[in-house]
């Protein structure tokens, strides 16, 4: 479903920052797949190189067979397949959460107002919200607004979901609600890619852990195998100081 | 509401609650009212003979309207239509017809008429000087900003854009027009720009431009670049995510401009864009120099003539801050409008 070849990314300013020295991996379709690794390690770089938000300067990046760093490919296409959830939420405050979750769909699905609208209120009850439809995002709380922003996402049918530190602005209490909608979710059975801390949900929800270092994979495997039986030292040491 | 229940009570409690706002308010209007007074004591004292009464024949003026007959002839019949009278005059079986209030007639039929002879004489209101001043800079304001919107919005939009081509024409259009004083832009309009295109449209047969269209230009173009850089900062202040957001969705750049980042971009340029239009009313004011009679110009002209400076420019200054205000008003009204939506 993914496929990521020898992708690098370095940042010139404000200073030349490798973010990405050499990554590949592989995502499998249905699979959810959980990045950790420390602050700065370039987990959210490698997020938005999947979709593009980030050019990546070399190696290549497939998407469901599409090379997405290819000049030729409409990437507005490839994008409304991706979902991304941020950290920031970033619904669009001008607008009521039904209108955050149809206005995509209108415009880039050509949806009709009404189909949209059913859709909307369908993923709307689906991460427990339909109730705040008409409110803006502002009267939310951070789960809300996190819950709204996975819905606004979904609304595109997308083929594969990232999530970048999705609860990392999420006061604790709210936490749990959000990554109930994403457990639900990869159990359905989509192809997630999760940037997180929440090493509780990385043992329950992931397929695979990958844990990034300074700008590289440095240990990929099962849950199990990561957690409980890390072979670098370095994901040994970060695992130390997060428990 | 609990201030209300104590007020009944004692009077002492409201003066302790809420006093000291009543003091500053009466503060601010003592303020005022000095000012004013000292503004009316320098009236009275400076040696001049003020004649408030005879400003407004510049606003309007009744005007003797008389229609004369051109031909010699015969009254053969007057018929009365809502208030019109038609009059027809007979010369040697031709017959020519004339439409006049049937009030202000002054022939009857059977008449001998003369060419010159008065068929009618009556008064109209026509608008004044001033009036018709104040009109013209009303509508070279309004047309000048109407365009400077949309320049200013595509030139901002080119001002962020990472295509060099259309960041550094934008950027030498801004600097330009900033860096230059608007009455060497109006020379530029009207004297270099104007005489080269009139030329060419005279050579081509095609009618001249008349100057009042040069001004308008030389001002929309100015406050085009002001808005660039409005609009410029209004989409800048709008958080990164917001875009990617929208992006990342799948939509164009334009539609995310459309339907995220300028709706957003809106509220907060309102107020600056305000402040630039008030700007625009004022400066129109030297559009005088391209013998365009504007406010300004329309004031100075009747200064010499009427040699009554202080009541004209008073008045002048009045009906700019009628314009302004009244802009400025409107312009609150959108954006409690857009607040609310
Ligand atoms: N837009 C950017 N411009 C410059 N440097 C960046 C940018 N984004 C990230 N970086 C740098 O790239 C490195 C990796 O960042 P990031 O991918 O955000 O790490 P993580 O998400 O793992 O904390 C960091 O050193 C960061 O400072
Ligand atoms: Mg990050």
């Amino acid at each position: 479903m993914i496929d990521v070849q020898n992708v690098s990314k370095t940042f010139y300013v404000p200073h030349i920052v490798k973010a990405l020295r050499n990554v590949t991996c592989k995502v499998d379709f249905g699979e959810a797949v959980v990045v950790i690794g420390p602050s700065g390690s370039g987990k959210s770089t490698f997020l938005r190189c999947l979709n593009r938000l980030e050019v990546a300067e070399e190696g290549h990046i497939y998407v469901d067979g599409i090379d997405i760093l290819d000049r030729k490919t409409n990437i507005n296409k490839v994008r409304a397949e991706i979902g991304i959830v941020f950290q920031s939420f970033n619904l669009f405050p001008h607008k009521t959460v039904l209108q955050n979750v149809t206005l995509a769909q209108t415009v880039v699905r050509k949806r009709s107002k009404e189909e949209a609208k059913n859709k909307a209120m369908a993923l709307l009850e689906k991460v427990g919200i339909p109730e705040k439809a008409n409110v803006y995002p502002d009267q939310l709380s951070g789960g809300q607004q996190q819950r709204v922003a996975i819905a606004r996402s979904l609304s595109m049918d997308p083929k594969v979901m990232l999530f970048d530190e999705a609860t990392s602005a999420i006061d604790p209490e709210m936490i749990r609600e959000v990554l109930n909608v994403m457990q639900t979710l990869a159990s359905e059975g989509m192809t997630m890619v999760v940037v997180t801390h929440e090493m509780g949900f990385a043992r329950e929800a992931a397929d695979r852990v990958i844990f990034m270092d300074g700008g590289r994979i440095v240990e990929e495997g099962s849950p199990e195998e990561v957690f409980d039986n890390p072979v670098e030292e370095r994901t040994q040491k970060f695992l130390s100081q997060i428990i | 509401m609990r201030y209300k229940k104590m007020a009944p009570t004692s009077i002492t409690t409201w003066l302790r609650i809420r006093g000291s706002y009543y003091f500053w308010v009466l503060v601010f209007f003592l303020f005022i009212f000095g000012i004013a007074s000292f503004l009316y004591y320098a009236t009275v004292k400076v040696d001049y003979v003020w004649r408030w009464y005879r400003i407004p024949q510049y606003f309007y003026y009744h005007d003797k309207v008389e229609i004369l007959s051109e031909i010699e002839g015969k009254i053969t019949k007057i018929i009365q239509k809502n208030g019109q009278a038609v009059v027809f005059i007979q010369e040697d079986g031709q017959v020519k017809q004339y439409t006049v209030p049937f009030k202000s007639l002054q022939v009857s039929e059977g008449d001998l008429i003369y060419p010159g002879d008065v068929l009618s004489s009556h008064e109209a209101l026509r608008p004044g000087i001033l009036l018709l001043g104040l009109w013209l800079t009303l509508k070279v304001s309004m047309i000048a900003i109407s365009i400077g919107i949309i320049m200013g919005l595509i030139t901002g939009l080119c001002r962020i854009s990472s295509n060099p081509a259309l960041k550094w024409t934008a950027i030498t259009y801004i600097e330009l027009v900033r860096g230059s004083p608007l009455l060497v832009q109006i020379f530029i309009w009207y004297f270099v720009l104007g005489t080269v295109l009139n030329a060419m449209f005279s050579r081509a047969g095609l009618p001249q431009i008349p100057p009042l269209w040069y001004g308008v230009a030389s001002l929309a173009f100015f406050v085009g670049a002001y808005v660039a850089e409005i609009v410029r900062a209004g989409i800048q202040s709008i958080h990164r995510g917001q875009m990617e957001a929208a992006r990342s969705l799948g939509m164009t750049y334009a539609n995310a401009m459309q339907h995220v980042i300028l709706p957003q971009a809106l509220r907060r340029i309102l107020p600056p864009l305000a402040g630039q239009f008030i700007s625009l009313i004022k400066d129109s004011s030297l559009l005088g120099i391209i013998a365009i009679r504007e406010l300004t110009k329309a004031t100075r002209e009747v200064v010499t003539t009427s040699l009554q400076p202080y009541e004209l420019w008073f008045v002048c200054a009045l009906l700019y801050l009628i314009l302004t205000f009244s802009l400025s008003m409107f312009v609150q009204y959108l954006e409690r409008r857009i607040v609310i939506s």
